[in-house]
């Protein structure tokens, strides 16, 4: 007995074996809420309950810009065959170059502009290192975007705890509010800032586009489907992939900017910019199956998730960690359900 | 003198035993990114049963879930051949999550008889010798590392590439259990979300360092003990901000990642097998 690949599955046989696994998802959630003490089906129900009303669903939408614009970057650097998982980093240093802009540059109608200029640029130069490290040293970019992570981490303690430290705050880590001319409209009295949610939007059928449309993305997925075919046809691999690593950086550092200078209006501790945005746009990216336009629809999806979590974790004072757990699960019974309706059992060996 | 190399051993032993786990499936082909919630969940588990059975069943009890996980990390990237770099992934997130959330019942409470860190601390030097000999005298040895270097040739000749696999990650998965039990049991005697602190990610890079070899390994473990202890000693006594000091550990990873990058890995070294192909 054992597997095969199957090269035609059928669209019930996909749709059943994913539905497995999701129900398996479930169920070790529904387990782990009870070893938790709370009973399962309540706690799914608040998982949901932010799409019960305007407040909530803005919650969602909220969540879902980083998200966006994060995953689309994603998809694109995953489907090239780099495994940026530094995300995280990347949007902390979007938000120290949007804290820079906006504390110590004259404010005016260039600010935000601005903001969103340094900050990618250095969400794209900090992804830009891994993907250097890798071409030229051969180093695997998921151990380096990762320890990078951590490097921002203590670069922003560093910088609120030490030299940008609010002159009007006292006792806590933050910088001074952003001047006005620094901060992003948001739509009504939600914290939905539009204008990063637009750039999410552009970002993610651009990058359809140039993948799917352009000689430049012609290279890129041969590059990430057959590396052997991309050398014999002379593809310059490095840079392909080089330039794939400073797109998904560039927009994971906007994402950082959007929420500085969309929600909380000054640099803070670094916990409290991101709240996992790059772990969970992961997700989002490996959900849209390499296709930076599937964004549009998982990272609200995930949206919805992070959102449910707040609430769980308001209304019974759960750990934050209950999304850790939520997104591991998806994640492995994506994979795994992927994986399984591919393949097909054979009685012989 | 004395003191830093004693403290440098000590903190090097969670770092060596979470590094042998993971070189220990690597020289099979099957790359383990799920270390630092594996180290995590089985600290908690370790610990709770340490606080309500017995410290020495805490160790046990640890190294269980250990390879239990590991098991688990097998069903998808050994049998179901899924993607092993996301599935590990995956899986460090839920074990993090998982023991944050569980173990928050624990925040805060002393174990009030903790076990010996000198005696666990040899036993780490005993499995890595250990795991020497395992790999380059035993017919298992030869196994496992014809399965990480060409599964194909392996199978030829009769040996079940899944099987050495899932065994190589179910004792991995218990020594990284043992490293998540020592920190939680012995090393800080406690329970707090986030304790294993990036060390199961510096434990993977390690491996590279250590260019799959246990004995290298235990060199690469202290090495990083030592740097760890003389960050914690420096700290206030020079003109340096201390989360420098807190970032030094990764940028290290980084550097010595850079400095051995292209060091030989075993050559299926994360590529799912699949017999026919």
């Amino acid at each position: 007995m054992r597997w095969e690949l199957d090269p035609s599955p059928s669209p019930r046989k996909v749709l059943l074996t994913y539905a497995l696994f999701l129900g398996l998802a479930l169920l070790g959630l529904g387990l782990l809420f009870l070893l938790y003490g709370v009973p399962p089906l309540k706690a799914y129900a608040l998982l949901l309950s932010p799409l019960t009303d305007t407040l909530g669903l803005a919650e969602v939408m909220r969540r879902t810009i980083p998200l966006l614009l994060i995953g689309a970057g994603l998809a694109l650097a995953f489907r090239i065959g780099f495994f940026n998982i530094g995300a995280e980093g990347q949007l902390l240093m979007g938000a120290v170059g949007a804290a820079y802009v906006a504390l110590f540059l004259p404010p005016g109608l260039w600010s935000l502009p601005l903001m969103f200029l340094l900050g990618g640029s250095l969400g794209a130069l900090w992804a830009g290192l891994a993907a250097w490290l890798r071409v030229r040293f051969g180093v695997n970019e998921i151990l380096t975007t990762l320890m990078q992570n951590y490097l921002v981490y203590y670069l922003v303690v560093y910088l609120v705890a030490g030299p940008w430290k609010g002159q009007m705050v006292f006792g806590f880590l933050y910088t001074d509010r952003f001047p006005p001319e620094a901060q992003l409209p948001r739509l009504g009295d939600t914290l939905v800032h539009w204008p990063t949610l637009v750039l999410g939007m552009v970002a993610a059928l651009g990058l359809q586009v140039l993948l799917f449309r352009t000689p430049l993305g012609f290279e890129w997925r041969i590059l990430g489907e057959n590396p052997e075919a991309a050398r014999y046809l002379g593809l310059k691999g490095g840079r392909l992939i080089l330039l794939s690593a400073l797109v998904s950086g560039f927009l994971a550092g906007l994402a950082g900017v959007g929420e500085v200078a969309g929600i909380h209006l000054r640099l803070l501790e670094p916990a409290q910019i991101s709240l996992g945005y790059g772990f969970t746009a992961i997700l989002a990216a490996w959900l849209a199956r390499g296709r930076p336009l599937g964004v549009l629809l998982t990272a609200p999806l995930l949206g919805l998730i992070l959102a449910g979590g707040d609430a769980l974790k308001l209304s019974l004072s759960m750990p934050f960690r209950v999304v850790d757990v939520a997104a591991g699960l998806l994640l492995l019974s994506f994979i795994g359900a992927e994986a399984l309706s591919r393949r097909r059992l054979v009685w012989r060996r | 003198m004395e003191e830093a190399l004693l403290r440098a051993v000590l903190f090097g032993t969670p770092l060596l035993l979470a590094c042998l786990g993971a070189l220990l499936s690597e020289r099979g082909g099957v790359v383990n990114l799920g270390v630092e919630g594996m180290m995590a969940l089985s600290a908690l588990v370790a610990f709770a049963v340490g606080l309500k059975v017995h410290p020495a069943l805490g160790v046990l009890a640890g190294m269980g879930v250990g390879s239990l996980l590991g098991l688990f990390l097998g069903v998808f990237a050994v049998s179901l051949r899924a993607n092993q770099f996301v599935a590990g992934l995956a899986l460090a997130a839920l074990g993090l999550g998982a023991s944050g959330l569980l173990g928050k019942r624990y925040e805060g409470t002393p174990l009030p008889n903790p076990l010996p860190e000198g005696m666990l601390a040899v036993l780490a030097l005993i499995l890595a010798l250990g795991l020497h000999l395992l790999l380059s005298r035993t017919r298992f040895g030869l196994y496992l590392r014809s399965v990480g270097e060409n599964p194909k040739a392996a199978d030829l000749f009769g040996v079940s590439v899944d099987g050495v696999r899932y065994l190589a990650l179910a004792l991995g998965g218990g020594m990284i259990g043992l490293a998540g039990a020592y920190l939680s049991l012995a090393y800080r005697p406690s329970w707090t979300d986030g304790m294993t602190a990036g060390l199961g990610w510096v434990a993977i890079a390690l491996v590279i360092l250590a260019a799959w070899q246990p004995l290298r390994a235990i060199l690469g473990a202290y090495l990083f003990g030592l740097l760890f202890f003389l960050q914690f000693r420096l700290q206030g006594s020079v003109p340096i901000p201390s989360e420098a000091f807190a970032a030094m550990p990764y940028l290290l990873v980084i550097l010595v990642l850079a400095l051995s990058g292209r060091a030989r890995a075993p050559k299926a070294l994360g590529q799912p097998f699949d017999r026919g192909r």
